[in-house]
């Protein structure tokens, strides 16, 4: 019983990690239709962030989340106001241009702040254990499930509680008309767009301590947040959380009964077949095309 | 130090000038014979300085021009000057191939320094082989391999773990777990130490391999949880021995009962995943840059004076300084008009050398080179203590892992 709560555990940590990397593709990706190829270095940009905000102004990961949120986040805009919205109706040309300003992103950065192998400090606070029904869990992936979890709520309520979010669906649905009823579109993509980059550049500042920060970063987290946000339903949040949750448990204990190479195999392999079947993912939203 | 720089400028210079000229050994063809014509020697330096191993493949070229500065500002050899002509493969076995034959064919090097990784290694070995020129390994690989056109100045499978194997077992105890990345070499160090284990009376509770770059470590840490060795044996290389130290410590696993036991975390990576998520975890090698000794201390002075004093020496940066003096005290013996890679082979055979280590020796037969190993313990600073140090050098075995194999000279012999 044990084992099966441990294993329960590790699937939820390692599905909240996922769904942190995914949550800022699923909103630029699900609502934009901007395949966004540079995520993994807005990603990487936040982990640099939380290294640079400790390394030259002394901040702990916890203070520095703010900034690297409005910092990425801001980068993010200048990147659509500067290239992305020129390119709305040439999904070929984003993935290239997208493509291109995650390399100059991995460079710029390995040019200014060299290319080795960084360290982000874990909070000192969270970096004991707890015990959850009677299972021994790092404090800090606790608190990562506890934050994705906030971010998620955030993140819903914007979309479907606030006016910026109505907007946001409107334009969605039916661009022309939403413009005709006076929506700002432009603005409303930019907005979204910073504040999907702001979301990939906290999951990279809270990844950091767990994990390594090098340039190279972001490939392996662009990869598994196309995976999860395909798979549980372009446009659908809660499909999101559906496929990270399904990704974690599946990616975990697959990699404790065989291992993970394994396992990675294996998760590929469902993901393939399960889109074979359902293409439009776990949970598709009718859309007007 | 301004000396230094300028006479480093210089040969710099003198490299910018071969490669700029182009050709100009199809009108001196008659003075190919002597290679050390002009009172110059010309050996290439051929690490990556970009892609993905270029960080610390760049601290091994660092190292290896050090030696050839200081080689160069004693005097030479013999009154010759050492020319470097560094190329920069970019962690592209491709790429290494392509350069070292510029270097053996265009530039008619007596020797090249290079690699890191054992995919570049075989990537360049039809080269030399096919040239009969000589080719300097500073890394410490998994063994298997035999030729006569390579110098191997790391560390064999034998030479990291004949003491430390059974040093585990008898502080720790007998049940080891296996984790290492996924290719060649974790699993033939594997090999050697499931074969040491089973000699000593050990038990493997699990042996599994995660994807190169692999970052997400709880099952298998789940996995150590349940099965409660003695020894985590780890093998796992770059981004993931970060990874897994880290969430080694933030499981609240304790090092001093269940501690890692690694051949590949240097000083290097444990400034990368922070001192404290090293501290108290083991790791078996022939130098580490705390080792005591005056020739370390002139070894280490001298990289920070040279290249900043932030600066880390390590494992495989020590074999890359060394094996630079290496070749000169072998071409020391050669007549100026006799300086060709097979004599230098001949010349560097028995060879012996006061390294940052201690005194090495490379052997005649499988010019493999006998070293010191020693065991230390990562601190909190990002330094290692070295706590054993091996009473004699040991001899390399690149096939001890496979009985009835060696290395001689005539080659690989099957008894």
């Amino acid at each position: 019983m044990d084992f099966f709560i441990q294993q329960l555990m590790t699937g939820l940590s390692i599905g909240s990690i996922l769904l942190l990397v995914a949550l800022g593709l699923a909103i630029i990706y699900g609502s934009m239709g901007v395949i966004n190829m540079a995520h993994g270095e807005f990603v990487m940009l936040g982990a640099y962030g939380a290294w640079a905000m400790n390394a030259y102004f002394g901040l702990g990961l916890l203070a520095s989340l703010a900034f690297v949120f409005v910092g990425v986040g801001a980068f993010g805009f200048a990147v659509e106001r500067g290239v992305i919205r020129f390119l709305y109706r040439r999904p070929l040309d984003t993935i290239l241009a997208t493509w291109g300003i995650g390399v100059m992103l991995q460079q710029a950065v390995r040019l200014f702040a060299g290319g080795e192998l960084r360290y982000v400090e874990m909070p000192s606070l969270l970096s004991g254990t707890v015990s959850v029904f009677g299972v021994i869990v790092p404090g800090y992936r606790v608190f990562i499930f506890l934050f994705v979890a906030a971010l998620f709520l955030v993140t819903w309520f914007l979309m479907f509680r606030t006016s910026f979010g109505t907007r946001l669906r409107a334009v969605v649905q039916d661009r022309q008309t939403a413009m005709c009823f006076g929506v700002n579109a432009d603005r409303v993509y930019s907005l979204t767009f910073a504040y999907g980059a702001g979301l990939a550049g906290l999951a990279g500042a809270l990844v950091a301590p767990l994990k390594s920060v090098s340039p190279e970063m972001g490939g392996a987290y662009v990869v598994d947040a196309f995976f999860v946000v395909v798979l549980g339903g372009v446009q659908s949040l809660f499909g999101t959380v559906a496929s990270a949750a399904l990704l974690g448990q599946m990616s975990g204990s697959l990699a404790y009964l065989a291992n993970d190479t394994i396992a990675k195999a294996l998760v590929l392999l469902a993901i393939i077949v399960l889109i074979r079947f359902r293409p439009q993912g776990l949970f598709a939203t009718k859309v007007r095309s | 130090m301004t000396m230094k720089r300028r006479s480093f400028l210089k040969g710099a210079a003198a490299t910018g000038a071969i490669v700029a000229t182009g050709f100009p050994h199809i009108w001196n063809k008659n003075m190919d014979l002597a290679r050390a014509a002009d009172g110059e020697i010309k050996v290439g330096v051929l690490f990556s300085l970009t892609g993905t191993t270029g960080i610390i493949e760049e601290s091994l070229n660092k190292a290896t021009l050090l030696a050839i500065e200081e080689i160069n500002d004693a005097g030479g050899i013999n009154g010759m000057r050492l020319v470097p002509i560094v190329e920069d493969p970019a962690s592209d076995p491709a790429t290494f191939a392509e350069k070292a034959r510029k270097l053996v064919v265009g530039d008619k090097c007596v020797s090249v320094f290079g690699s890191y990784t054992s995919a570049s290694r075989k990537a360049v070995l039809p080269v030399f082989e096919r040239r009969d020129n000589l080719y300097w390994y500073p890394t410490l690989y998994e063994g298997r391999e035999c030729s006569k056109n390579v110098i191997y100045t790391g560390a064999v499978p034998n030479q990291q773990q004949n003491e430390f194997i059974p040093w585990l077992v008898q502080n720790f105890g007998k049940k080891f777990y296996l984790i290492g990345s996924n290719y060649i070499y974790p699993k033939e160090e594997n090999n050697y130490c499931k074969k040491m284990l089973e000699s000593l009376g050990g038990e493997v509770v699990n042996e599994e391999y995660v994807p190169l770059g692999h970052s997400e470590f709880s099952s298998v840490i789940n996995k150590i949880r349940s099965s409660e060795p003695n020894v985590i044996f780890s093998t796992v290389v770059g981004d993931s021995v970060v990874a897994l130290h880290r969430q080694y410590r933030a499981a609240g696993l304790d090092p001093q009962k269940m501690p890692m036991a690694s051949l590949t975390t240097s000083e290097n990576e444990v400034a990368a995943m922070g001192g404290e998520a090293a501290a108290g975890h083991f790791t078996s090698a022939p130098y580490f840059m705390v080792h005591d000794s005056p020739e370390n201390e002139r070894f280490v002075a001298a990289y920070k004076r040279r290249w900043g004093d932030d600066k880390v020496t390590h494992f495989v940066s020590e074999p890359s300084y060394f094996q630079v003096h290496l070749f000169k005290q072998a071409v020391e013996q050669l007549a100026p008009s006799d300086i060709t890679p097979p004599t230098i082979r001949e010349a560097v055979k028995g060879q012996e050398l006061m390294a940052p280590q201690g005194r090495i020796r490379v052997d005649p037969e499988s010019l493999h080179t006998w070293l010191w190993p020693k065991i230390a313990m990562a601190r909190a600073d990002g330094q290692f203590e070295v706590l054993t140090s091996s009473s004699d050098w040991l001899l390399p075995e690149p096939y001890a892992a496979y009985p009835g194999q060696s290395c001689t000279e005539a080659g690989l012999v099957q008894k």
